[in-house]
């Protein structure tokens, strides 16, 4: 059964669809990425499922009943978390309250859930009364994963979460959206890095000018010749 | 020597007022995105309402002033509601207009109510008293200490409230608050209350230092526009300092200048501000 299933979707942001009939399915203990060429409509596809783009064809759903074109506080409330890819941290606010936003929707104790960040992200935890804007690219990253986990989400949506980051953080996220999965929430991600998240990934969805051109488990989409030759920069394994 | 602290207890109490103003226009704008050029009329429509109650009821004037503050709020709410709220999809520009027309009506009915004639909120006049040289009037005290408390009030509010914390959220980023699960709705109604309820005050201790008459808070809201770009505009902290800071170049200015040229002050400093750091002095983002 999946948890969250887009239906031949069209949309965008004004006049012009981006989206011409994307496909995609999660269910409820995978890791997908959405692979593509640039100007494909990765994000867009992203913001569509969590209601930030008008969908004007097809349909998304979540625990089979119907979100398409929800109001983003719905989204968080059934259980959806969106990390935007940049400008996905308050500045002005310290990490506490960052993550304390991420629980906006809460009522009860939030402790347990502070504890569990900090032993996830020790680096967090020695700054936690630093504003999020003194931070890294890389620590800021950290932050917006962290405040998404704050309302206890069983999906996460990622935004291109290793764009412009070091090496050391491109692991260190990898590494913690495995762990994310291993707690029970699954993700969805759009991925630069596309062989990496691939390798990373129970399955992927490549798109190709606002359509799903193919949908496979990781490993087969790594193998598929026509794939790797296309979106991945060469044949190679 | 003296004449330069007394200049500085002045610039103080006029810079405590034009920061609780400031502190209103600098938040809505934050997270509304808006000038709110009506704050001013608000500031005056507090003046009047603490007048009817201390002045033409005769009740305390803490008492009125309490009064008013909260009938402030709900006006400000009701505006929001009714006006505001239906503009909020639209471009800026258009709810900036929409604010001057608010500021318009708000000071039209004060007039045709009250007369363009100066009132006062209380016939009796207080004496100074004389601190080492300084001259102090009561009435500086109490504008003093209750812009302390409002100003204390808004640090723990702002700091220790869930709904404080997400309104500086807000103003920090609107559209990631929104995605983060942020009741916008609620922040945008505290948000008026916060600055609806600040501009009250203002207004009557503005009432209380000078006089009161309809035109009180469009003339005060130049060097309040000042206070929150110096802050940077959407900081309240940055505000407040603002506020301070112009309240005390205004009155200071008038050691080399005519005093006649005061409301200049705020003026150059805005522009000064726009030419070189247009972010606002206190460094943010």
């Amino acid at each position: 059964m999946n948890m969250l299933a887009v239906d031949g979707i069209h949309g965008g942001y004004g006049e012009v669809d981006i989206l011409h009939g994307a496909n995609l399915s999660v269910a409820a203990d995978e890791i997908v990425v959405i692979v593509g060429p640039n100007g494909a409509g990765k994000s867009t596809l992203m913001k569509a499922v969590f209601g930030l783009v008008a969908v004007r064809r097809g349909e998304v759903r979540f625990d089979g009943a119907d979100i398409t074109n929800a109001a983003t506080a719905t989204l968080v409330a059934r259980g959806l978390a969106y990390v935007p890819q940049e400008r996905n941290v308050f500045p002005t606010l310290t990490v506490t309250e960052n993550l304390e936003m991420g629980a906006y929707l809460r009522r009860d104790d939030i402790g347990p859930d502070l504890e569990r960040v900090w032993s996830v992200f020790p680096d967090l935890h020695a700054r936690r009364k630093q504003p999020a804007g003194e931070m890294s690219g890389g620590q800021r990253q950290m932050v917006a994963i962290a405040r998404a986990l704050m309302s206890r989400p069983r999906l996460l949506l990622l935004d291109e979460p290793t764009a412009g980051l070091s090496p050391k953080y491109v692991d260190e996220i990898f590494a913690r959206i495995a762990d994310i999965r291993a707690g029970g929430t699954a993700v969805l991600m759009v991925e630069q890095n596309a062989r990496r998240a691939l390798h990373a990934a129970d399955r992927g969805v490549v798109l190709v000018l606002g359509e799903t051109r193919f949908a496979d488990t990781g490993a087969a989409l790594l193998a598929n010749r026509e794939v790797a030759a296309a979106f991945l920069g060469g044949a190679r394994g | 020597m003296i004449d330069i602290l007394q200049l500085l207890v002045f610039g103080i109490v006029l810079g405590g007022i034009v920061a609780l103003g400031a502190v209103g226009v600098s938040l809505l704008f934050g997270i509304l995105r808006f000038a709110h050029f009506a704050h001013g009329d608000m500031m005056t429509l507090g003046a009047y309402l603490a007048f009817v109650f201390a002045g033409i009821l005769g009740w305390p004037l803490p008492l009125g002033f309490a009064l008013a503050l909260v009938l402030t709020i709900a006006v400000a709410l009701a505006i929001d509601r009714t006006i505001y709220r239906r503009l909020r999809r639209t471009a800026p520009v258009i709810l900036l207009f929409s604010s001057f027309g608010i500021a318009l009506i708000l000071r039209s009915v004060i007039e045709m109510a009250f007369g363009p004639d100066t009132v006062v909120y209380d016939t009796a006049i207080s004496t100074p008293w004389t601190v080492g040289g300084l001259r102090i009037k009561p009435d500086h005290v109490t504008i003093l200490a209750g812009t302390a408390v409002l100003v204390a009030a808004l640090h723990l509010f702002l700091r220790r409230t869930r709904t404080g914390k997400a309104m500086r959220a807000m103003a920090d980023d609107p559209d990631l608050a929104r995605v983060t699960g942020i009741d916008t709705e609620r922040v945008i109604a505290w948000t008026w209350i916060i600055g609806g309820g600040l501009a009250a005050a203002a207004g009557m201790f503005l009432a209380l230092d000078t006089r009161l008459v309809p035109t009180l808070g469009w003339h005060i809201l130049l060097p309040v526009f000042a206070a929150a770009i110096l802050g940077g505009i959407g900081n309240p902290y940055g505000a407040i300092l603002g506020g301070l800071a112009i309240g005390i170049a205004t009155e200071l200015s008038t050691l080399f200048l005519p005093p006649v040229y005061k409301p200049a002050v705020a003026f150059v400093i805005i522009v000064a501000m726009l030419v070189w750091r247009p972010t606002g002095l206190i460094a943010g983002r």
